[in-house]
């Protein structure tokens, strides 16, 4: 288990990490969600024992391994960038932890053909780096990280800098790669969608501080904040102030209500939905769904609906939000949990 | 059978154009003239390969070749180590980056008549800053040849190692941060960074920083004219420029250029054998690296 107790990082005076107490555990897979900037790589390289707290501790299975630096850690990374010792084959790039730490050669053959295997690297075993796709590259850089046996797994962004195709199938394997690793695995994303195919646990990050952390489906469900809401949403949140709403007296002690793109509706679920007069300001297409750009009282949304729609700019488009898709935030930017038996 | 469209030789007879006039028509003027006698009237003659075969029984055309060539190895012995040397230790970031660049750019800009001319005067032992130290060693490159390629060396070492310098110090900026981190949380020692990061990341600039080196000291002529007026020690391109034969030298220039292209082809195979193609897929990233 990695522990973190109130830590934070300033770096020449500005704040890089702040108050961060988290707690990860062994088996599951621990997201680190936020936008670019929040954090998550000064976070990992801290984790990862690159960086020394400027305050608070990290303890590893009950241990302080606070400022122990990273070569007596044991811990594996991966990066955006897919590194790899460019001189060397697939087969001993994967080998290199083991034999550094002087690993039978028996043994090393072993490990590598089974994260090979893993990894369906089996092909590629005596070829370069160079000579290898980018996803084949970071396929590799994940086996050296699995080798390696270390108790920290850290990811920071990995799937970033591979093409979508490529991206869709290595992170749906990522979750049974680490499933029988002992380790404690965090890997960071921006991307919302991400965290939640990886379910897990996720810890959210905003401007250097975790936000919220917990099962990824419940931060996604229940944010506890505005801020988490914005983070774990994709395409953004759509808000509107409680006073504009269709209908105010719904939410009463609320200050700002907020609605996923997808529960804009074109049609009612309910008796009695909110009801929205809209403008459509743009509009843009992916095949099979539509994203529409309205302008609601001023606020700008994004509705996202099925199937392929020509809904001119300019034109006045009725919508509809269901009261159960709302999410209700005070003054403050916390949650507000709407009782729903009274309603 | 398919029939062979015949207007492709369209297409590419513009560039056949060019080569032949760039390269191929020049290049079997001096053929055809290593292979005549030249008269007084103009008049020409064929000879066959004799003046091949008198270059190649020359000696003078022996003794400087081999200078030549210990010229040029012990220049990329001198330049390519002590360049990577500079470049591992210039800063990567802050004011001193555009500082060092500039500073190292500087004898790059000098034209090499000019440097010629500036070491004619350092090493001069009545007034030259470095003859006049050295003095008292016994040097004089005027009167002794090896005296006169010592000064040569050097001049070139200062002339050219910033060039190399600056190439190793492009790879070296192409390696992600990553890597260094990767090699960190690894234990990597600081020479396993350099032997298995940083070398291999600069191998393919460095590639090209020999066969630049090689070719242009191999070549040298402007700065040893300029320092010694084509004195001892003479190089191919002395010698060349002191035979007066017009056949002869035509003969010698064949046997020079296909040197340099048999060298250069030599050093391309070696440094380049354990490349694969770039990846399809090469990281988006670290462009450059690669390049």
């Amino acid at each position: 288990m990695l522990e973190l107790r109130d830590v934070s990082r300033r770096v020449s005076g500005v704040d890089h990490l702040s108050g961060i107490s988290i707690r990860l555990e062994r088996g599951a897979l621990n997201v680190l969600l936020g936008p670019t900037r929040a954090g998550k790589t000064s976070l990992i390289r801290l984790m990862a024992g690159l960086d020394r707290p400027s305050a608070g501790s990290v303890l590893f299975d009950g241990q302080d391994v606070t400022g122990r630096p990273v070569s007596k850690r044991n811990v594996a990374m991966v990066y955006q960038q897919f590194v790899n010792y460019p001189g060397w084959t697939v087969r001993e790039n994967i080998a290199s932890p083991l034999k550094v730490r002087g690993t039978a050669p028996a043994e090393i053959e072993r490990e590598v053909k089974r994260a090979a295997d893993l990894l369906r690297l089996r092909e590629l075993l005596d070829r370069r780096p160079a000579e290898l796709s980018g996803g084949q590259q970071q396929r590799v850089a994940i086996a050296r990280a699995l080798v390696k046996k270390a108790g920290l797994i850290l990811l920071d962004e990995p799937l970033a800098n591979l093409d979508y195709k490529l991206r869709e199938d290595l992170r749906a394997e990522l979750p049974r790669l680490f499933a029988d690793s002992a380790a404690v695995v965090v890997y960071a994303t921006t991307e919302p969608a991400e965290a939640l195919l990886l379910d897990g646990v996720t810890v959210a990050m905003h401007e250097g501080k975790v936000v919220q952390a917990g099962p990824t489906q419940s931060l996604y469900r229940e944010p506890q904040d505005l801020a988490t809401a914005r983070i774990f949403s994709d395409p953004p949140i759509n808000t509107i102030p409680a006073a504009a709403a269709a209908n105010p007296a719904r939410f009463a002690g609320a200050t700002t209500l907020a609605v996923r793109a997808h529960h804009i509706r074109l049609q009612p679920r309910s008796a009695s939905p909110d009801v929205y007069v809209t403008q459509v300001e743009s509009i843009e297409i992916n095949g099979s769904e539509s994203f529409v750009r309205l302008d609601v009282r001023g606020q700008h949304w994004v509705m996202l609906a099925r199937g392929i729609h020509a809904f001119a700019p300019g034109t006045s488009l009725t919508v509809y939000v269901e009261p159960e898709d709302v999410m209700q935030f005070d003054a403050a930017g916390q949650a507000i949990r709407p009782r729903r038996e009274a309603a | 059978m398919k029939p062979v469209n015949q207007k492709a030789w369209l297409l590419v007879a513009p560039v056949l154009l060019l080569v032949a006039i760039s390269a191929i028509i020049p290049l079997m003027t001096v053929v055809n003239y290593s292979v005549q006698y030249v008269g007084s009237t103009g008049r020409f003659s064929w000879v066959g390969d004799e003046w091949y075969r008198e270059v190649l029984h020359d000696e003078k055309f022996w003794n400087a070749l081999w200078r030549n060539l210990v010229f040029s190895g012990l220049i990329l012995a001198i330049q390519i180590p002590l360049g990577v040397l500079i470049a591992l230790n210039m800063p990567r970031k802050g004011w001193g980056v555009p500082a060092c660049l500039v500073l190292m750019a500087l004898p790059l800009l000098i034209p090499w008549y000019v440097v010629g001319m500036i070491w004619q005067m350092f090493g001069r032992v009545d007034i030259g800053l470095m003859g006049v130290m050295l003095r008292d060693f016994g040097y004089n490159y005027e009167g002794d040849p090896m005296d006169a390629w010592f000064t040569l060396i050097l001049m070139d070492v200062w002339h050219w190692t910033s060039l190399v310098a600056l190439l190793a110090y492009a790879g070296l900026v192409s390696i992600p941060d990553a890597y260094y981190q990767a090699a960190r949380i690894d234990g990597a020692s600081k020479w396993s960074v350099f032997r298995y990061i940083q070398l291999p990341r600069m191998a393919r600039v460095l590639t090209i920083a020999i066969l630049l080196r090689f070719m242009d000291s191999f070549m040298i002529f402007t700065e040893p004219f300029a320092v010694i007026a084509g004195g001892d020690p003479v190089f191919l391109s002395t010698e060349l420029k002191q035979t007066v034969e017009l056949g002869k030298k035509a003969a010698m220039s064949i046997i020079y250029f296909l040197i340099i292209l048999a060298l250069c082809w030599v050093f391309y195979a070696v440094m380049t054998r354990n490349d694969g193609e770039p990846g399809a897929a090469d990281q988006k990233q670290t462009k450059g690296g690669g390049a």
